[in-house]
């Protein structure tokens, strides 16, 4: 690589793969400790979490997904989880969150970092475990330092199987 | 041994014993007289728009496909090669001119007709494939209704019209909707499952008394959310429903409950565009009641606005309902296990922003991460530990008993009030209808069963 120019991406903080995977892991982290509530603060009001029905799925407005959620509706999904009564979390998933293959885009879209990742999510309850395995797209704004998500889209393998019910944050 | 009267014994008045949802060898009987009787909802035609578009599906344990012939018509086949039983599609959907078996090759038409095997020459004459007339076969009887697909595994019983009955008006609820008199199954087909019987979901469709038990979670959170907070129209549709779970109990009293014959049954007075939409003054709604007057007249199209029928059950594999074009269709897997498909119609000539509602709806109706349906599915996966318990055995159905009343002349009664388990007394009548061999789908006659 010597001589060669150094792409002037990674010569940004922004776009520093490192930190970037730092956060991914800060993230998936809060989830599985289930602190919820620090997870939804690392969402901006205009954000996007997403798990689409369909494979390449081009918008979540003509076709239905898993979980289309705007900040107004993962308020209240996060609220709930905090409810004594949700009987699909009574009692709770222990999960765990492996994010791997991190790569960040050269170019931003709308200003914002694009982050492509692997996704494992293994999750135990009631004598089960289950995987939900995906690939994972999110657009980040670099942020006093860190990073806030706009966008988190799951595209889980299985999206269109015969799934039961998916209560957890993925 | 499962004799017609232990059978008929399971269903008493105002209970059911637990075996009806966990016994093994009732889940094949259920199969066998319950399925491969009863006209099964397949899809709708919209789904397969072109000939050789074809989608795959079940019928009880059965694969079966739909495909659209040459000359426009749906034909139903089963899935299963004429010559060593190898599925000839695995897709969900897809489009073909012809179906070709991966294991030997024996290729069919669109119709199921054998057209060519490879090698015909090792076939003795007398017992060439062709000559003996193999194929795909048809599925005994199919019919279309405004464009949803009907079959049944039966030869004969009643027509698809008989059977329906009073339910009819449900179907036409949803497409005389749509401003051009037809609607089209877009969006995608969704899935979700869970660990327990299929009876249970179409119980649940018309069980007013639930939602503030298993829903109270979502409810609560979505009376605390900030109506302020921001929104692309998904999260406001979502947010509106989960509040519509926690209405106050004198609204669910006074909802009606009406069912017929065959263990049909639908729930109406619900809630009326007037709440469902933002409002009246609502642009979008304004624009949708525009067209619909310049389609059929301000009479007629006030006069298909004002049904407020909410869900619909076409027993035993069929819950949809009109006012956000939504359908699921149940796919019992094991007594223990089933399968939901479900669609999502786009009424045609509607303003898209209706579809994009729909949509939403759709997402936290049956969107398999729901805060809402993932606890119905969890109460479902309960219940069925639950009744593993032998120190109860009966169900209890008491809610409302006896005080069901005839509704007319229309073959529907009603529950008593809006909280009556008269929709699972009623599905359980045809229950037994079906799994002792008594008579399918005489209309009505709740009042008199509950004598
Ligand atoms: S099983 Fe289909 S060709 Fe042999
Ligand atoms: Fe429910």
């Amino acid at each position: 690589m010597s001589g060669s120019a150094v792409p002037a991406a990674s010569m940004d903080p922004a776009f520093d793969r490192a930190a970037v995977e730092a956060f991914l892991i800060h993230e998936a982290d809060l989830i599985d400790r289930r602190d919820f509530e620090a997870w939804l603060a690392l969402y901006t009001d205009d954000c996007r979490y997403w798990v689409p029905l369909e494979e390449d799925q081009a918008d979540p407005q003509h076709t239905v997904s898993l979980i289309y959620d705007d900040r107004k509706l993962l308020e209240t999904r996060v609220r709930r989880l905090g409810h004594p009564r949700i009987h699909a979390q009574a009692p709770p998933s222990r999960t765990l969150h492996t994010v791997a293959n991190v790569i960040v885009e050269p170019e931003p879209e709308d200003g914002r970092i694009v982050v492509r990742s692997s996704q494992i999510v293994a999750e135990y309850r009631q004598n089960r475990t289950r995987l939900f395995a995906g690939r994972c797209t999110h657009r980040l704004e670099a942020q006093g330092g860190s990073y806030r998500i706009a966008f988190k889209r799951i595209d889980l393998i299985d999206s269109e199987g015969e799934n039961r019910g998916i209560p957890i944050i993925l | 041994m499962w004799t017609t009267e232990r059978i008929a014994d399971l269903v008493q008045p105002g209970r059911v014993h637990r075996d009806a949802y966990t016994d093994p060898a009732i889940f094949d009987l259920e199969m066998e007289r319950i399925f491969g009787r009863a006209w099964l909802l397949l899809g709708h035609d919209s789904q397969i728009p072109r000939a050789g578009d074809f989608a795959t599906t079940q019928m009880g344990r059965q694969p079966v496909l739909m495909v659209r012939q040459r000359g426009g018509g749906v034909s139903v086949l089963f899935n299963r090669c004429a010559h060593r039983g190898s599925t000839v599609c695995s897709a969900a959907k897809g489009t073909v001119t012809q179906f070709v078996c991966p294991y030997h090759g024996w290729t069919y038409g669109l119709d199921g007709a054998l057209v060519a095997v490879p090698s015909p020459a090792g076939y003795p004459e007398e017992r060439h494939p062709q000559q003996a007339g193999l194929g795909l076969a048809e599925v005994p009887r199919t019919e279309v209704y405004r464009g949803f697909v009907f079959a049944s595994l039966a030869a004969d019983g009643p027509s698809l019209g008989d059977f329906l009955g009073p339910l009819i008006s449900s179907f036409d609820d949803l497409v005389d909707r749509a401003p051009e008199g037809e609607v089209e199954v877009a969006g995608g087909v969704s899935r979700h499952a869970y660990d327990g019987n299929w009876k249970f979901v179409l119980e649940n469709h018309l069980d007013t008394i639930h939602p503030r038990y298993v829903h109270a979670s979502s409810i609560a959170a979505a009376n605390e959310q900030d109506d302020g907070r921001p929104t692309d129209g998904a999260g406001e549709v979502a947010v509106r429903q989960m509040r519509q779970n926690g209405a106050p109990n004198e609204l669910w009293e006074g909802i009606g409950l009406w069912v017929a014959g065959g263990g049909h049954g639908y729930m109406a007075d619900y809630h009326d565009d007037e709440k469902l939409v933002a409002a009246s003054d609502d642009p979008v709604h304004v624009e949708y009641q525009r067209r619909m007057e310049a389609a059929y007249g301000t009479a007629r199209a006030r006069e298909i606005l004002s049904v407020t029928r909410w869900n619909s059950i076409v027993f035993p594999n069929v819950s949809f309902m009109s006012q956000f074009g939504q359908l699921r269709i149940v796919r019992p897997i094991a007594a223990g296990r089933t399968v939901l498909d479900t669609y999502v119609f786009r009424l045609k000539g509607a303003p898209e922003e209706m579809f994009r509602r729909a949509v939403a709806f759709a997402n936290v109706v049956n969107g398999t991460g729901s805060p809402v349906l993932t606890d119905d599915l969890e109460v479902y996966e309960r219940l069925q530990t639950g009744l593993g318990a032998d120190g109860n055995a009966w169900v209890d159905t008491g809610r409302g008993f006896g005080r069901d009343v005839r509704d007319g002349d229309n073959g529907l009664d009603r529950g008593g009030t809006g909280t009556s388990e008269i929709a699972v007394r009623n599905q359980f009548r045809a229950w037994a209808e079906y799994m002792t061999g008594t008579g399918a789908t005489e209309a009505g006659g709740m009042a008199v069963a509950a004598e």
